[in-house]
């Protein structure tokens, strides 16, 4: 009952924000579960070229008669699994070296934030085009790590701003009266409040690894190995399908997932905005 | 200063001290800074090519010994003079010597266009870029600023609803996806655009010259592109306009303008325009450098003749003196549009210069 009562809760808290939620799940049930359902459809059919929807191809077919819609399943895997892991990894590193700056002061603080400051200058995309030059990013892993360094900057400044807040305020001052500890106090009282930037700025960190990645294999600088959204503009683009009227459909399908799913992760920092900031609520 | 430091113990002039002076004034201070991020940006990158493992000099060589069978001498006298470097020298001194070189304006030689320089090349695609992101950031910024202090006069209106979820969503987008999408239907399934007519900066045959002609010719031609950039900016432009004029609306200075009975345009425009303005400002170093970085794909999109094009066909080309020149050109020119924003900032609200 109480399950029902918090979904509800959430949906009228925001509705937006819900519907970005729901538009979350979608994707990444689609992307995770939807291939064992879809099978991926490798056949080439010369005379089914750039069929628009019907019941047999739900989002019509490409250049090789091949349907779209099973291509979209089994697209955003990839993406989504090194958006995540961007995201993971320049949350740790923010966190990390946010709080460190913080805690530490002095010289490791103008360190920690003068690097932050460089690392946020530089612009990242053709930063990012420049590295897939001199190195092979085949590795989606190592993809992510390097999204992640570029993307830590911003977390880490907030977190240190909070960090630094918070060790002046009643409750620390308590903890530390009642020698509770170093690691209660960090543990228990200043990452609490820290939550809901970490879960916002982990999803930003997402749509910018998705704009990072979506583009960089877009425009053919990381060898592609398997099929996801980027890879399919990109074929897209090569064969020409923008300038055709029947085609529509081969380059609008990957931009459409693409673009709705960032538009849900959008959505839904503002349902968990509203979640983790009960002075925002209206309703109690 | 007191006294007592001027008469008895007269002007210190350590280094550290005078630093600290120095750094007391605001305009001093970001210059300072500036060089400095210029100065590690140039390291960095000088040392990032030459240290990664598949490092382009010493690619170039092994290549010119595989292919063409020079010696090690031979591949290493040639990759010295189209890099502009003394090979035989340890990295140090290489590094000294491509600093001097930066400081007289010389990035290298193009290896794909034997002959051509660096500089040149940059010269060449560089204006277009300033041009199409320059005017579309004036438009940017003025519509936003408009808009959203319309939004936070008629707070709460449809049009305030319409326009917040319009400008949120389309932020949310890639600016690459938009550009693609306003190919797609306005250029090829509604046919709004002759998007064929619209690529490259200029149409061929017309001579760069301050004729009319020539200037509606590259406005026609910059139009697409600087159309993304004005739609996937534009929104962030006017929330961030829309709350600020809305927190200076509720200021003390305000209340009193009205109570004295001030028209309201001189309040619109003196006294909340101007101080709801300032918070964008800071708004537009950030804009700069993402705008400039996104450029790469929409100038590719678009086939428009742009720095950002002239980044991506080295990279395919593996050109890499171009590669590097381009990558610091462009995080320079960035870096020096955070500059000038910090000073218009600066120049703008004079509490900034006091403190």
């Amino acid at each position: 009952m109480s399950t029902v009562r918090s979904i509800w809760r959430m949906m009228t808290l925001n509705k937006v924000g819900f519907l970005g939620l729901l538009g979350v799940l979608f994707f990444v049930l689609m992307s995770f579960v939807g291939p064992y359902f879809v099978p991926l459809d490798t056949q080439t059919k010369v005379d089914k070229i750039y069929q628009p929807p019907s019941w047999e191809f739900w989002l019509g077919t490409d250049s090789e008669g091949r349907d779209i819609f099973s291509q979209i399943v089994h697209g955003g895997r990839e993406v989504l699994m090194v958006a995540f892991l961007a995201g993971i990894m320049s949350t740790g590193i923010a966190v990390t070296l946010g709080a460190l700056s913080a805690l530490a002061g002095g010289w490791v603080d103008s360190a920690i934030m003068g690097l932050a400051d460089i690392v946020l200058t530089i612009p990242h995309f053709p930063l990012l085009a420049v590295l897939a030059g001199l190195i092979k990013l085949e590795n989606y892993v190592l993809l992510a790590f390097i999204l992640a360094v570029l993307a830590w900057p911003s977390l880490a400044r907030a977190i240190r701003a909070q960090v630094l807040s918070l060790r002046e305020r009643d409750f620390v001052e308590a903890a530390r009266a009642l020698d509770l500890g170093t690691r209660h106090i960090i543990l228990r009282e200043i990452l609490p409040n820290m939550v809901s930037y970490i879960v916002i700025n982990l999803i930003f960190a997402m749509t910018s690894a998705i704009y990072a990645q979506v583009g960089l294999v877009f425009l053919g600088l990381v060898p592609f190995s398997g099929k996801n959204w980027g890879v399919m503009l990109s074929l897209a683009w090569t064969r020409g399908a923008i300038f055709y009227k029947n085609s529509i459909w081969y380059i609008m399908s990957p931009v459409a997932a693409i673009a709705l799913f960032q538009l849900s992760l959008v959505s839904l920092t503002r349902l968990l905005e509203e979640i983790f900031n009960p002075r925002l609520r209206t309703s109690v | 200063m007191t006294a007592t430091s001027l008469s008895q113990e007269g002007r210190t002039f350590d280094p550290l001290s005078l630093l600290m002076r120095l750094t007391r004034n605001y305009m001093l201070r970001r210059i300072f800074i500036a060089f400095a991020k210029i100065f590690i940006v140039v390291t960095i990158t000088f040392f990032i090519v030459r240290l990664m493992p598949s490092n382009p000099v010493e690619t170039y060589i092994a290549e010119l010994m595989d292919q063409y069978g020079y010696s090690y001498e031979e591949a290493r006298d040639e990759a010295s003079a189209l890099f502009n470097l003394d090979l035989e020298q340890p990295l140090w001194e290489q590094y000294v010597q491509y600093m001097k070189n930066l400081a007289r304006g010389d990035l290298g030689t193009s290896y794909r266009s034997r002959g051509t320089k660096v500089s040149a090349l940059i010269a060449r695609f560089l204006p277009w870029t300033l041009f199409s992101v320059g005017t579309a950031l004036l438009i940017s910024f003025s519509l936003g600023m408009l808009l959203g202090m319309i939004m936070a006069y008629r707070r709460g209106s449809i049009l305030d609803h319409t326009l917040t979820s319009l400008a949120s969503i389309v932020s949310a987008i890639p600016n690459y996806l938009i550009a693609m999408m306003i190919l797609v239907f306005l250029g090829v399934q509604w046919k709004i655009f002759p998007i064929t007519k619209m690529r490259g900066a200029y149409s061929p045959g017309m001579k760069p010259s301050f004729s009319l002609a020539f200037i509606k010719d590259i406005f026609f031609h910059a139009t697409l592109p600087i159309i993304t950039y004005v739609l996937t900016t534009v929104g962030g432009w006017m929330l961030a306009m829309k709350s600020s004029t809305i927190s200076t609306l509720g200021e003390d200075y305000v209340t009193v303008a009205e109570a004295r009975g001030l028209p309201e345009r001189r309040i619109i425009t003196s006294y909340v325009g101007r101080n709801a303005s300032l918070p964008l400002i800071t708004q537009l170093a950030i804009s700069i450098g993402f705008v400039v970085g996104g450029s790469t794909l929409i100038e590719f999109i678009f086939v428009y003749q742009g720095i950002g094009q002239l980044l991506l066909s080295s990279i395919n080309a593996r050109d890499y003196p171009v590669m590097q020149g381009v990558f610091l050109i462009i995080t320079i020119a960035v870096i020096l549009a955070n500059f000038l924003a910090d000073f218009v900032y600066g120049w703008l609200d004079p509490r900034i210069r006091t403190s």
